[in-house]
């Protein structure tokens, strides 16, 4: 029988030290609160396949034991009267919510700076950023408070934070998680991900969260994902795509190092490594940044005040006053960036020129992945980022260099494709990312391909 | 020249399913304020709707009784804008690619008879909540029972041509929708709204400027509230003014048609596909059943009612008002009754006796039991009549048994007859004497003085058959 109060007494530990060390993980944790989890598990005798493991959730997930803020201003303090269904999954396994962890307002970002409540460290060098949206999420495993955390990816919000972190992070096909319960931001794009200290932690947690969702008419009518396997010892008979377009000139040198060492031992492994194309990939931050605001114009249409959430009244003088005090002072800048260019590209007039051309561009990504996996290739490898973690506030200032961060990882998200990312190794003590990504519905085959890859290097060795 | 209005129909209706479009809350009017609500219906951050196929079915219904086409793939669009009684901020609906396409509609017109009304489109979309202005001073209440309601909205084709013909396109079209149990199509309760689109123009230019008329709450106020706008426009172009595109609104109160503020109207929806719903993919089995559902169709029925029964045009009408009235008729003609002696009784009895000129106060076989006492002879038909409203009252009673408690039944017994025909020719000599000289006008004054010995109770084909009898001997 699993020790589930030992579980919940050890982690509260470890959360606290995590944050006292000023990481910023966490939006809310509660000790007491996983100890009452402890304890319901305990009376239910619960023996699924997470027992006992503590799973930290990022705040755009519902639940109904703390607060969901998304770390906006404009949903302080608000609780879901319902929990997502991903967490209830967690629950019905015998896992304990840690708590909420911290992210850019409403997932928009890549550095978790633009969080209502203040920036979270990265564990590995406290002047870096984790990366983000999910930068909490992958704060709270590197730093070892958490083994397990669930983050969500629109574009990159879990590989991206994975990769900064030095763990790992699975974005699964589109559709293999319910949304249920997690608010939206893109909902063409949004999938809640796994983060794990190593692949098979992240895989049981992928495993144990996946499924039709009767709740999410997008989920894939399929049973949850198996608990990963033993880690392979070769990979006589796989097929590896490296995408020439992923690998430019000019690349970051440390990070180019650390890809030749993975192509290196994947070759050594018995893969067969392939040079191919995605050549609509030049297209990808454009559509992205489309698709995703578009969608996000509307997703947050909803918080206007009068139902929860923060209101500035505008002194009652008229509705529409009392929606634009409330929307100015409780949403950021990057959020009302995206809202403002999202109502842009979907005005009457402009929403051929832009809305639908990039629905067209999103096809033809989508296209070049279906190429190139029907022509027998199991996986693509590429970087995940093009450079380790940046300092904080490097990129503050410059949105455009931000988005350019995600230039590797919103293409899975356009494209519905699982990808992963583990640590390949570091430069000057910065963790560094590879990204494997598959099929549709290609999880398995990316989880034992990073699996072999993980016991076969040296993940904290420098590169260069 | 002569001016010509043109007029199209945007008919809202709420379909009759238990729970709403895309959760499981009920979708019943008129329960307490904000009772029937859920995480999807509020527009809670994280909740994702679910469509409710029944509303699909009975959508598809509409669409098959209207001839249209019906999509087999249909996609689900958000329209965007801010109200506080849309609680996602959008409104999920359907815009580039409806369920359905191309139908048409029967309609009488008062002007030209009868003619057909193009449909556009028909599509499935989710109601709002409702606003109240007026229940806390100063302030909106706002109630969400409403908000995620199934609705369909049906577009006509600009196919009316005055507002007596948006009327009557509007009866045949709540017809039609009641008929196939769709929609109850309650104005009151606002199970069916009307925003109406008027243009005029001189015979034979093109289409002019449109305005859109809304807030209309019953059909005679869209005839009266297109017949103001039409005034409007007409006296606007010949005084040398022209139309401008705009939303007005009805006030009922004043029969004025007036420009609601121009902030309502600067509505730019933004449209796009609904990510959080798949395409509405139809399987040709499940449209098939669907199509199978549909029953006789009221024009169709009115049809075979004036072929099969040989009614007059105006009886098959109206006996063809409701389904309900159509199969109550033919209940009626199943239990002996002939038709038209049938289309009489229904037609002025019994839908006379209802309150509502709709609902049935009674059953065919009671109305088939009081017709054959009258055909039978044991009652008269005035008596009938008075049987039909009492048991009306008393529907487990036998008719039978109500005529011989109000004395209703007419005497046939031949011995009593005759005696009462003896007494009668005895009591007035003269007259026999000059109806017997060939004054045969006389009989009508017999019989009458024979019922009155009867005390009314006498059937008077009897009387008259007997006193021939005794006169001829």
């Amino acid at each position: 029988m699993t020790d589930f109060r030992a579980a919940a007494s050890a982690a509260a530990e470890r959360i606290a030290a995590c944050e006292a060390k000023g990481t910023h993980a966490f939006l809310a944790w509660s000790g007491e609160i996983m100890l009452e989890q402890a304890r319901a598990l305990e009376a239910a005798r619960a023996d699924g396949p997470l027992a006992g493991e503590v799973v930290a959730v990022k705040d755009v997930i519902a639940d109904r034991w703390f607060p969901t803020t998304c770390g906006s201003r404009i949903l302080e303090g608000y609780r879901s009267p319902f929990e997502a269904t991903a967490v209830r999954r967690l629950r019905e396994a015998g896992a304990l919510v840690a708590g909420k962890t911290n992210c850019d307002e409403f997932a928009m970002g890549s550095s978790t700076e633009y969080s209502a409540y203040g920036p979270t460290l990265n564990p590995v060098d406290p002047a870096r950023v984790p990366g983000g949206s999910s930068g909490g999420s992958a704060a709270a495993v590197a730093s070892g408070a958490v083994d397990m955390a669930l983050g969500t990816e629109t574009g990159g919000s879990v590989r991206q934070p994975a990769a900064f972190c030095g763990i790992v992070g699975i974005k699964p096909t589109y559709g293999r998680v319910s949304r249920y319960g997690l608010v939206a931001f893109g909902s063409s794009l949004d999938q809640i991900g796994a983060f794990g200290k190593d692949v098979r932690s992240a895989a049981r947690l992928l495993a144990a969260i996946s499924g039709r969702d009767d709740r999410d008419s997008t989920t894939l009518d399929r049973v949850p994902l198996s608990e990963p396997g033993p880690a392979p010892t070769s990979l006589a008979g796989t097929v590896i795509g490296v995408p020439r377009e992923y690998l430019p000139e000019g690349l970051h040198a440390g990070v180019r190092a650390a890809c030749d060492r993975v192509l290196k031992k994947l070759k050594e492994l018995g893969a067969e490594i392939r040079d191919v194309s995605l050549p609509h990939t030049k297209y990808a931050i454009p559509t992205y940044y489309i698709v995703a605001p578009a969608e996000a114009s509307s997703n947050l249409a909803r918080y206007d005040g009068v139902r929860y959430g923060q209101r500035e009244d505008g002194g009652l003088a008229d509705v529409r006053a009392m929606y634009r005090k409330t929307r100015g002072a409780g949403f950021g800048t990057e959020v009302r960036r995206r809202i403002v260019l999202g109502t842009y590209v979907l005005s009457a007039g402009y929403y051929e020129a832009y809305y639908g051309r990039a629905q067209r561009a999103r096809e033809r990504i989508r296209g070049d992945y279906a190429k190139v996996f029907a022509g027998g290739v199991h996986a693509l490898f590429t970087p995940t980022a093009p450079t380790p973690a940046f300092r904080l506030g490097e990129n503050l200032a410059d949105p455009l260099q931000m988005y350019l961060s995600d230039i590797f990882v919103c293409t899975a998200n356009l494209a519905w494709v699982p990808a992963l990312s583990l640590p390949i190794g570091r430069d000057q003590g910065l963790p560094l990312g590879g990204q494997l990504i598959g099929a549709m519905e290609g999880e398995s085959t990316i989880v034992r391909i990073a699996q072999a890859l993980e016991a076969a290097i040296d993940k904290t060795a420098e590169v260069r | 020249m002569a001016w010509e209005t043109v007029v199209g129909l945007e008919v809202h209706v709420q379909l009759l399913t238990r729970s709403k479009m895309f959760c499981g809350c009920s979708a019943a009017y008129g329960d307490p304020p904000n009772t029937n609500v859920c995480p999807v219906c509020l527009g809670l951050p994280g909740a994702l709707p679910v469509p409710n196929e029944r509303a699909v079915r009975l959508a598809v219904r509409a669409a098959f009784a209207l001839g249209c086409a019906v999509h087999p793939r249909s996609i689900f669009a958000r329209k965007n804008y801010f109200y506080p009684d849309l609680p996602k901020g959008y409104q999920i609906s359907q815009f580039e690619e409806p369920l359905a396409t191309g139908g048409r509609l029967e309609v009488v017109s008062p002007e030209r008879g009868p003619f057909t009304v193009g449909i556009k489109r028909l599509h499935v979309e989710e109601d709002s909540g409702k606003s109240f202005h007026d229940r806390v001073p100063g302030m909106t209440a706002v109630d969400f029972n409403r908000s995620g309601v199934p609705l369909i909205e049906i577009v006509s084709e600009p196919d009316l041509r005055s507002p007596a013909e948006a009327r009557a396109y509007l009866t045949a079209l709540k017809q039609v929708l009641r008929w196939i149990e769709v929609s109850d199509c309650n104005m009151e309760e606002g199970s069916l709204r009307v925003d109406a689109n008027l243009s005029v123009r001189r015979s034979g230019e093109p289409l002019g400027t449109r305005t859109e008329v809304k807030n209309v709450n019953s059909f005679s106020n869209v005839e009266r509230a297109l017949a103001f706008e039409q005034g409007r426009q007409i006296a606007l172009i010949e005084d040398g003014g022209a139309v401008e595109q705009r939303t007005m609104t009805f006030d009922a109160a004043t029969g004025d048609v007036r420009p609601t503020r121009s902030k309502e109207e600067s509505h730019d929806y933004r449209y796009f596909p609904e990510p959080d719903l798949p395409p509405l993919v139809l399987a040709p089995q499940w449209l098939n059943d669907a199509r199978a559902e549909l029953t006789e169709l009221p024009a169709a029925r009115t049809a075979r009612f004036i072929r099969s029964y040989e009614l007059p045009e105006y009886d098959a009408g109206v006996l063809t008002g409701s389904r309900a009235i159509a199969d109550y008729y033919e209940a009626v003609v199943a239990a002996g009754v002939p038709a038209k002696e049938a289309a009489n009784w229904v037609m002025n009895d019994v839908l006379g006796l209802s309150e509502d000129g709709e609902t049935l106060p009674l059953s065919a076989a009671k109305t088939a039991e009081v017709i054959s006492l009258v055909q039978a002879g044991r009652v008269s038909r005035q008596a009938g009549k008075r049987v039909l409203a009492e048991l009306a009252q008393a529907p487990e009673r036998a008719a039978l048994e109500v005529a011989q408690e109000l004395g209703l039944i007419q005497v046939q017994d031949a011995g009593q007859i005759e005696s009462w025909v003896a007494e009668t020719l005895a009591a007035h000599p003269a007259e026999v004497e000059r109806y017997r000289r060939g004054e045969v006008k006389l009989m009508g004054f017999l019989v009458g003085q024979v019922m009155k010995r009867s005390k009314g109770k006498a059937d008077p084909k009897a009387v008259g058959a007997a006193l021939e009898a005794a006169l001829t001997s």
